[in-house]
């Protein structure tokens, strides 16, 4: 691996674990899609931020760029306080808006510079290493590099100083005001670390992208843990691995980076979707099929209870009865018979079924259920 | 100038191309999006619109050609699937139909992305043109791409129209329609395609960035005009047609004008003055009512006090001054003459103020 190689895959890291920390507390809020608002409209900010300051590089950028997202999340509010539109509609209404107005700032104004539609939409994590910090002749490394890891620890010092408060307005918003915590403080307060964040890894990453890193990586860690503590570090190793063998996803493919990085954190998602224990699609169709063959085994228990002791009970035992009884295949029957002689619910004698003293005492449970 | 601009339209072939292309745009995505308004789905387009990335550039891999039939053929199946999964992850998981939205958006268009990207550095690919999905090129719509976009748009509209009482059924009582026995999960089903139909169409246009609001913005608009579903659909159809021709024409007609952006900015310049402007729901009228409803009240209040005054004061017909009814209800003066000029109150003296026959008679029962 190169140096440029190294510092690009640190890059990667840093910007997903960097958005994957906000964008935890934005799945369990049901926010995700302010994440896709800001990151959108963003891109006015920035070109905003870019007549002021007349350099793509200045810090001013990321202030104004910052500063668009909170008004983009203010528009939305005060747009859905009127009533005249829904939340959903209003959120689709603003980012389009104030997005188009930047890309035809851009187009009209600053074309020639270097402040392009495509890499700001898109990305371009692989030209990182070129625009580096230079200071008394000491390299510091890629300019995005140290900007996102001066991003990160604000975002990690923030949620670690606030844990509680956002901790409490997440889940019990009423207690927050309650208790006096202000959750509205506490909202724009995350709504700043998205904007910041967001104008941080759009360089890297872009305005669509930075969604998947906010967004899917909480989702899929939250398909495998209950805990907060552990969502907020699973979703950023999931964030880091999904941004690792995105870069070398893209290398082998020779694509995009950004989009083979979104692609990973799908993928991991539906990992996660399938295979998660206990919630994954594979766990529940399991569960439902043990379920299926448990009960049927409780019914042939409750059934041979049903006929012990009388004269029927001869004919209503044997296994090619139970066919045409309850109406089982075949097969099936001889399923939940092996199935129910294994659990020591019943045993076989002479072709007959017959309980044990446990299947007896499961079958009166069930019954008495 | 507008003569002039009409003139064009009609002699111009490249012009009348994308306005025509973009009223079939507008008047489908203005429709149909009506529904996913009412039903809270607005971001639903959204999804739509990105997921559609990848289908274009699988069909492109797959084929080799750019015929608008394959490439929108393509992007409705990736939208399609796209929603089936949204509506999986929200049925089978506990992650929130936010969330499921963001990550399909998001991950479907990075996987276009990779794909776009690998079709670019393939050397025997005649790939250009691809990427005018992401921002929409009016100017690049052919006589064949308007042909495919007024055909799909027309069978989608004519759709929508045979199945409007179940569609109408389903957008407001869902669970009504079940125990009537429509089908309402296939009907869920007919309307998102036909969304997704809308969206496919518009995205060469419009871009797929930018198409989710073509679907929003004209029925959010027309919501304001009107109560009645059909008058809000075909409203938007009309608001969806005149963004999508006046951005089309503006951004073919000027230099360095994105055309997905413009159209954008002109629906958002109709839903701003819908929002204002629309009679009984609109902001300007809702303050003039609210100003004509505090006017009203006050003066009631102030005929009140007055009434309150003389059954206190029986005998004294002399009358009270503005300044005891002030006490009462702060700053009546105006209020008194206004209620002189509706002849409800009269003025005795310089500083003396009195109920008329009718002015009692209006506040007494």
């Amino acid at each position: 691996m190169t140096s440029g190689q190294i510092e690009i895959q640190m890059l990667a890291v840093v910007v997903a674990v960097a958005c994957a920390l906000p964008g935890t507390f934005l799945v369990l809020r049901r926010l995700a899609l302010v994440s896709d608002a800001i990151s959108h409209s963003i891109l006015l900010g920035i070109v905003l931020g870019f007549f002021v300051a007349g350099d793509v590089n200045s810090p001013i950028l990321l202030v104004a760029a910052a500063l668009v997202g909170l008004v983009t999340v203010v528009l939305v509010a005060v747009l859905q306080r009127t009533g005249l539109v829904k939340e959903d509609a209003a959120i689709g209404l603003v980012f389009p808006a104030l997005f188009s107005i930047g890309v035809i700032l851009i187009s009209r104004y600053a074309d020639n510079v270097h402040l392009d539609i495509d890499a700001v939409l898109l990305g371009e994590l692989a030209f990182a290493p070129f625009d580096r910090l230079v200071f008394w002749g000491w390299d510091f490394g890629p300019i995005s590099l140290v900007v996102m890891t001066v991003i990160l620890a604000l975002n990690v010092a923030s949620i670690m100083v606030f844990w509680k408060e956002l901790k409490l307005s997440t889940f019990d918003p009423a207690l927050a005001v309650a208790l006096g915590l202000a959750p509205a403080a506490v909202q724009y307060g995350l709504m700043s670390l998205v904007s910041l964040t967001a104008v941080g890894a759009f360089d890297a990453v872009g305005s669509i992208l930075v969604v998947a890193l906010m967004i899917a990586p909480p989702a899929t860690a939250y398909l495998l843990t209950d805990s907060l503590p552990r969502l907020v570090v699973l979703a950023s190793a999931i964030g880091a691995g999904s941004a690792l063998s995105g870069y070398w996803l893209a290398y082998l493919l020779d694509a995009s980076i950004a989009g083979a990085m979104a692609s990973m954190t799908g993928v991991f998602f539906a990992l996660a979707w399938l295979l998660a224990p206990g919630r994954g699609l594979v766990a529940a169709a399991r569960r439902r099929a043990r379920q299926k063959l448990e009960f049927a085994q409780t019914m042939l228990a409750i059934h041979l209870a049903n006929h012990e002791g009388r004269p029927e009970a001869a004919t209503e035992s044997r296994v090619e009865h139970l066919q045409g009884h309850l109406r089982w295949e075949p097969q099936f029957a001889e399923r939940i018979v092996r199935g129910a002689e294994r659990r020591g619910l019943i045993r076989q004698r002479d072709g007959r079924l017959e309980l044990t003293e446990s299947g007896r005492l499961a079958a009166n449970e069930a019954v008495a259920r | 100038m507008s003569g002039l601009l009409a003139l064009e339209l009609l002699s111009d072939y490249t012009l009348r191309t994308v306005a025509l292309g973009s009223a079939a745009i507008g008047v489908t995505s203005g429709a149909l999006g009506t529904f996913a308004v009412l039903r809270r789905q607005s971001l639903l387009g959204d999804a739509i619109s990105h997921a559609a990335l990848p289908g274009v550039a699988l069909a492109f891999l797959l084929t080799g050609s750019k015929a608008p039939l394959t490439l929108v053929i393509g992007a409705a199946l990736a939208g399609f699937i796209g929603t089936l999964v949204v509506i999986g992850v929200v049925r089978t998981t506990r992650i929130k139909y936010d969330s499921a939205l963001g990550i399909v958006l998001s991950v479907f268009f990075g996987v276009g992305l990779v794909l776009l990207t690998y079709i670019q550095q393939r050397p025997d690919a005649s790939q250009a043109g691809l990427d005018r999905f992401l921002f929409g090129q009016a100017a690049a719509l052919l006589q064949r791409d308007l042909v495919t976009m007024a055909v799909l748009g027309g069978i989608a509209l004519l759709l929508m129209l045979l199945a409007w009482k179940e569609l109408k059924l389903l957008a407001f009582d869902p669970d009504f329609g079940t125990s009537l026995g429509f089908p309402m999960r296939a009907l869920d089903v007919l309307l998102t395609s036909l969304l997704v139909v809308a969206i496919v169409i518009g995205l060469q246009t419009v871009g797929v960035v930018l198409m989710a609001a073509m679907v929003i913005a004209p029925a959010a608009a027309a919501r304001q005009w009107t109560d009645r579903l059909g008058l809000v659909t075909a409203l938007a159809g009309c608001f969806g047609a005149l963004a999508g021709v006046t951005g089309a024409v503006l951004s073919a007609e000027a230099v360095r004008l994105p055309t997905g952006p413009t159209i954008v900015l002109c629906v958002t310049g109709i839903v701003i003055l819908s929002l204002v402007v629309a009679p009984r729901r609109g902001l300007a009228w809702r303050e003039l009512r609210g100003r004509r409803d505090r006017r009203r009240l006050r003066l009631a209040t102030v005929l009140q006090d007055l009434h309150a005054l003389e059954v206190q004061h029986p005998g004294a017909n002399r009358g009270h001054s503005e300044a005891v009814v002030s006490v009462m209800s702060g700053g009546a003066l105006p209020s008194l003459r206004e209620l002189e000029r509706r002849g409800l109150v009269r003025r005795l003296g310089d500083d003396a103020w009195a109920l008329t026959e009718s002015g009692r008679a209006r506040v007494e029962p």
